[in-house]
């Protein structure tokens, strides 16, 4: 703020932390101040979530293992479309058709995981009345 | 139906009974034991009895059931929960035999959390029944994931004040909790809310985490965009109905929880044992077995951690018997499971702060991952989740237990001056941003009285459409986190904008994606991974280090000798000066006042605030009243007051003396009594006052006299008087032996 100089009491409030300096975050600083960063380059990759996933499999927890491979899976699902599917999953929200073209869908993208897990759960909605009544 | 029963037909409850039906704790709901309607802590006899069959590698029959008539709970826990490597051996393993491996030192947290992988949910629920208090609180220490302890804090208001929100955010920030969770009162003003606390955590320290509360789809929608970095909200219940009626299934959640992983943030979800309950639908079992449900669950669909310990239901869980206790052993279930643990300890569950602290108190020796799940570090009325178990009123007192049991709780001590600053700063930065973006201009009346507040009745200038237009149009622009960092830079808050650029980027990295993960103030991860719990018994595990050890050390209040003699030494005066060696008086009417050695030299004002020359003046003109004369004599050799006493007893004509300490201690004495013998004693001098100081030099002259004296009582207190004072009583006392010497008594002279 320009009201705040040097001599201001205030410059003194930044903690620290702030030693050592992070020369990588000033380039991503120089992008953001020139429209060149935006939030996509602040996206996960899917070889980085599988990566943590081998990590929580060697720390002896298989699911947490398992839902980062599936949200590799996700990493290139529009912000959109996945919380279309997330609506799509809640209670009788879906028929079974719709439910299994989602998993063909996601199937048909290499999201194999996350097609498994909506055929499982169209599987069991079905037993348990959990499907979009007719 | 009255909390309490009713006293003698006809008549009025005796005054023991009014006495004891007026304190807070009977405020407070007591529920009789009610399996049928799930009010029973542990082991309804609805429960089942804990079962696992595999065949050809699955589960055909869980904890009873068999697969057809497997819930969607069941279903979820049978195919994805359970290590069936394991199985075998965790079940056939007798309850206690378990619950003893949780407790052993020498049993390595690894090999415990690798058998419970193995455990169906009344499997566990048994196992960590049989735990008793103390040995849930062995256990959690050795479970617990990260090694080091953290806490959470509710950063909210009545008004969605982006101003006071980002004011206390920093100073959440500053009093060093690790994660910060806001909510809103209008869903609407989520995003303002989630942009202003983001930005006042920043200004208060590098790597705090930052949470909007809000519903499941809307708040997947605040971290995509960057403007949170990490969600809690994600509810599980241990029944289908009620999980139905929150209107998701295990497997709407599982998708969720890999959408957050699959954009870089951390999530944890959220259950509690009590819910089921409050919401009609325990289907006859218990608090703990349902609860086991969830964090079977919470682990089946893969998320990294649980916050539970009945959270919104923790006060029906404190209800019924052994609720508290199962409370604790929720959180220890999450732990055993291997998952990060937010211990609960937010929604308050009573009205007794006896009761509060006792609840929370095991939890806070033995360390976790997060003590509370939102301590409301804002004031009681302005905490949006319901007022916490822990709030602003209360910070001091959680440090003071910080320093009393030498435990890490999460928090340290923060200055007045740093927080002030602080304040100013996140106050300004939010200002800033808001305005560079369009999102609304707040003005500098409001933002002066959002740095000062202590809560938003003290900010009668905040604008309440404000919150509400800079979400509207945040919402419409699709602004996003690197939006906000870019106003921070633009306005001079480059400091904020890499700390929120750096929150940013670890999304990249991922590593704040493993169990329990916080960042410390240098962007490190702190995690199971980084930083795992390694205890294994006296002398292991976490202990803080030497600069962490003084932060929970030196609170504010504290003070030294040397504060004290300052503090004296700002009431020195010239009044009393040595005149000569006291000399034996002959006179009868002679009653001596002997006085502390650091009286007139190091000792100038009572505990009670009274200067010691006013004190004297009182004994002196009591002495007068009475037709007797005073002289005041400093005795040199002693602080004990009864000696000096004696002593000036033995110089006076009369034969009787008064005692005075600096402190203000006083006595009368006789010279012919042994030293600890007295004729009264004036012993609580924070609570002695002028009048009464008069009163004892006319008594003094009594008997002197050997006229009867006046009875004079102590005033009465209820307040901890030891502990308001007898740090100082050390002191002072420090600083009269520092004056003794070998001097004879001198005689002093009040100017």
């Amino acid at each position: 703020m320009s009201d705040e100089t040097a001599s201001d009491p205030l410059e003194d409030a930044a903690p620290a932390g702030t030693a050592g300096h992070d020369t990588a975050l000033d380039g991503l600083l120089d992008g953001v101040r020139t429209g060149t960063v935006t939030m996509d380059d602040f996206r996960i990759t899917p070889d980085t979530l599988r990566h943590q996933a081998d990590v929580a499999r060697a720390h002896a927890n298989p699911q947490l293992a398992e839902n980062l491979e599936r949200a590799a899976e996700l990493v290139d699902v529009p912000d959109e479309e996945v919380l279309a599917l997330y609506e799509l999953l809640r209670p009788r929200r879906a028929s079974a058709t719709e439910l299994e073209a989602a998993a063909a869908s996601l199937a048909g993208r290499g999201a194999v995981r996350n097609a498994a897990l909506v055929r499982e759960a169209a599987a069991v909605y079905a037993r348990r009345g959990l499907l979009r009544p007719a | 139906m009255t909390a309490v029963p009713a006293g003698r037909p006809g008549g009025t409850r005796i005054g023991r009974f009014r006495l004891m039906d007026a304190q807070r704790v009977n405020l407070d709901g007591f529920a009789v034991e009610d399996a049928a309607l799930g009010l029973i802590a542990f082991d309804s006899p609805d429960d089942p009895a804990p079962s696992l069959v595999v065949r050809d590698g699955r589960v055909v029959v869980l904890d009873g059931r068999a697969e057809d008539d497997f819930d969607v709970v069941d279903e979820f826990v049978a195919r994805h929960g359970l290590d069936l490597s394991v199985a075998d051996e965790a079940m056939g393993l007798p309850d206690v035999g378990l619950a003893r491996m949780l407790v052993d030192p020498a049993v390595a947290r690894d090999a415990v959390v690798r058998l419970v992988a193995g455990t169906t949910p009344a499997k566990l629920a048994r196992v960590l029944a049989t735990l008793r208090p103390a040995e849930l609180t062995i256990a959690m220490t050795k479970m617990r994931a990260r090694r080091t302890p953290s806490n959470q804090a509710h950063v909210t208001n009545r008004s969605d004040d982006p101003l006071l929100l980002a004011a206390d955010a920093a100073t959440a920030a500053a009093f060093g909790f690790r994660e910060v969770e806001t909510t809103v009162p209008v869903l609407g003003d989520a995003p303002s809310n989630a942009v202003a606390v983001s930005v006042g955590a920043a200004v208060g320290s590098a790597g705090v985490l930052v949470q909007c509360s809000v519903e499941e789809a809307t708040e997947l929608v605040l971290g995509m965009r960057g403007l949170v970095s990490y969600a809690e909200t994600v509810s599980l219940y241990g029944t289908e109905q009620i999980f139905v009626d929150g209107d998701d299934t295990p497997w709407s959640k599982a998708f969720l929880t890999s959408a957050y992983a699959s954009r870089g943030v951390k999530m944890r979800v959220t259950s509690g044992g009590g819910a089921e309950a409050l919401m009609g639908g325990a289907e006859g079992r218990s608090m703990f077995y349902l609860e086991s449900r969830c964090v079977a669950l919470a682990r089946a669909i893969g998320a990294q951690g649980v916050q539970n310990g009945g959270i919104d239901s923790a006060s029906v869980a404190g209800a019924v018997p052994r609720g508290v206790r199962s409370l604790m052993a929720e959180n220890l279930m999450v732990m055993a499971r291997g998952l990060e643990a937010c211990t609960g300890n937010d929604a308050l569950m009573s009205e007794s702060d006896v009761r509060r602290t006792s609840r929370t108190m095991p939890i806070f020796l033995a360390g976790s991952d997060f003590v509370c799940s939102g301590f409301g570090s804002i004031q009681r009325y302005d905490n949006m989740f319901g007022p916490s178990q822990w709030n602003a009123e209360d910070l001091d007192d959680y440090l003071v237990m910080q320093r009393d049991w030498g435990v890490d709780g999460g928090l340290r001590t923060a200055q007045h001056d740093d927080v002030a600053r602080l304040r100013r700063r996140a106050v300004h930065a939010v200002q800033a941003v808001y305005r560079h973006l369009g999102l609304a201009d707040l003005d500098d009346v409001w933002a002066e009285q959002a740095i000062d507040a202590a809560g938003s009745k003290d900010v009668p200038a905040a604008d309440l459409m404000a919150p509400l237009a800079a979400s509207r149009m945040i919402r419409e622009t699709g602004l996003t986190m690197v939006d906000v960092v870019a106003a921070l830079d633009a306005c001079g808050f480059d400091v904020e904008a890499r700390r929120l650029l750096g929150l940013l980027r670890a999304r990249v990295r991922g590593d704040y994606l493993q169990t329990a993960a916080i960042f410390d103030e240098s962007f490190r991860v702190l995690s199971l991974v980084t930083d795992p719990n390694d205890y294994t018994g006296p002398g292991t595990g976490y202990t803080p280090t030497a600069p962490r050890q003084t932060e929970i050390d030196t609170v504010r209040q504290q003070r030294s000798v040397a504060d004290l003699r300052a503090e004296q030494a700002h009431g020195a005066s010239d009044t009393l000066r040595v005149v000569r060696a006291a000399a034996g008086g002959s006179d009868p009417r002679d009653v001596v006042i002997g006085v502390s050695p650091a009286v007139g030299r190091a000792i100038w004002t009572t505990l009670s605030g009274l200067a010691v020359v006013d004190v004297l003046d009182e004994l002196l003109a009591g002495l007068e009243e009475e037709g007797c004369v005073g002289r005041v004599v400093r005795v040199n050799a002693t602080v004990d007051l009864g000696l000096i006493g004696l002593t000036a007893a033995r110089l006076a004509g009369s034969g009787i003396g008064i005692g005075l300490q600096g402190k203000g201690t006083a006595l009368i004495h006789r010279r012919d009594l042994a030293p600890l013998a007295n004729l009264e004693l004036y012993s609580v001098a924070p609570t002695v006052d002028g009048p009464l100081y008069r009163l004892l030099g006319a008594n003094a002259a009594r008997h002197a006299k050997g006229a009867t004296p006046e009875p004079a009582r102590n005033p009465y207190s209820d307040e901890a008087i030891e502990a308001r004072y007898h740090t100082r009583v050390v002191a002072l006392v420090a600083i009269e032996r520092g004056c003794c010497g070998p001097t004879p008594p001198e005689e002093l002279e009040l100017a």
